[in-house]
């Protein structure tokens, strides 16, 4: 039931946000499509079962802010790499995932391939197989700061990261 | 005056988008295989994308508009990589060899003919 309540909120903030336009129809409208869009995810039960406390964490923005940080720098150095291609090395690396819960580990594989120079090609359990485009792009991810970060992002107290 | 400067603000962050959307499609053409040209296209769906919509909430001013703006900054940046590596991960499962330097591992890549998504 919380659940329910806090998808409807959710969506109603959402319809808001979005339309712009506030008339008596319109609202009629926004709440008959908000209680379709319940009454469907009730239906394919998804309500709750991808809840995780990851998701609405006082942490996530500020992990946001550290991983834009990280978008930005990566993105250079990739840049820099178009203008000389002769620099790359690519290569496949395995890293460990040191995670709990489904959603960091798909944090973590996700946030590996939105930093340029990076991409997951394979998730498992236990470990995220990685395209790397030089050493550079690698080193980053082998030290193990952003699994470290996702385990703290996760809530978890210490992992034993690379 | 304020409106001078936002302007101009906004004009380095398009102009800055811009360019990394041409470096990005630079490296595109110029990267030798599948997999690294993924790299390449994540430069213009990462910051060249932030950019460009950094600049336009620039010029939307502080609006519902503005919100829209950064709702689709949100959903670009939550499906691109996700889109990314199912591309990655159709490649491999059609056994698109990778031009590497180094193979550190081969037992975790998915067999040929093994669906794209089995987790």
């Amino acid at each position: 039931m919380r659940y329910v309540v806090s998808l409807t909120i959710v969506l109603i903030a959402l319809w808001l946000a979005v339309s712009g336009v506030y008339k008596p129809l319109l609202f009629v409208l926004g709440a008959g499509s908000v209680a379709l869009v319940v009454w469907l995810s009730l239906r394919m039960e998804v309500v709750g079962v991808e809840h995780n406390p990851v998701l609405y964490s006082w942490r996530l923005p500020l992990y946001w802010a550290w991983l834009v940080g990280e978008v930005v720098k990566t993105n250079f150095h990739v840049a820099m790499l178009a203008l000389t291609p002769s620099r790359i090395r690519p290569h496949i690396i395995d890293v460990p995932v040191p995670h709990r819960h489904a959603v960091a580990k798909v944090t973590y594989a996700n946030s590996c391939t939105l930093t340029p120079g990076t991409v997951a090609l394979h998730l498992t359990p236990e470990t995220l197989t990685v395209h790397a485009l030089d050493d550079r792009s690698a080193d980053d991810l082998k030290t193990g700061a952003m699994a470290q970060r996702i385990a703290w992002l996760e809530g978890s107290e210490r992992v034993d990261a690379q | 005056m304020a409106e001078t400067v936002i302007n101009v603000l906004s004009a380095i962050f398009l102009l800055a988008g811009g360019a990394f959307g041409i470096l990005g499609g630079l490296g595109l053409l110029r990267f030798p295989d599948f997999y690294s040209r993924l790299h390449a296209a994540g430069v213009t769906e990462t910051l060249c994308a932030v950019l460009i919509v950094l600049g336009l909430v620039l010029q939307s001013g502080f609006s519902l508009l503005t919100i829209k703006l950064l709702l689709i900054l949100l959903f670009l940046l939550f499906t691109a990589p996700t889109a990314t590596h199912a591309l990655a991960r159709a490649a491999m499962v059609d056994e698109v060899e990778p031009e590497v330097i180094a193979k550190q591992s081969s037992e975790n890549r998915p067999a040929p003919g093994e669906p794209s998504s089995n987790i």
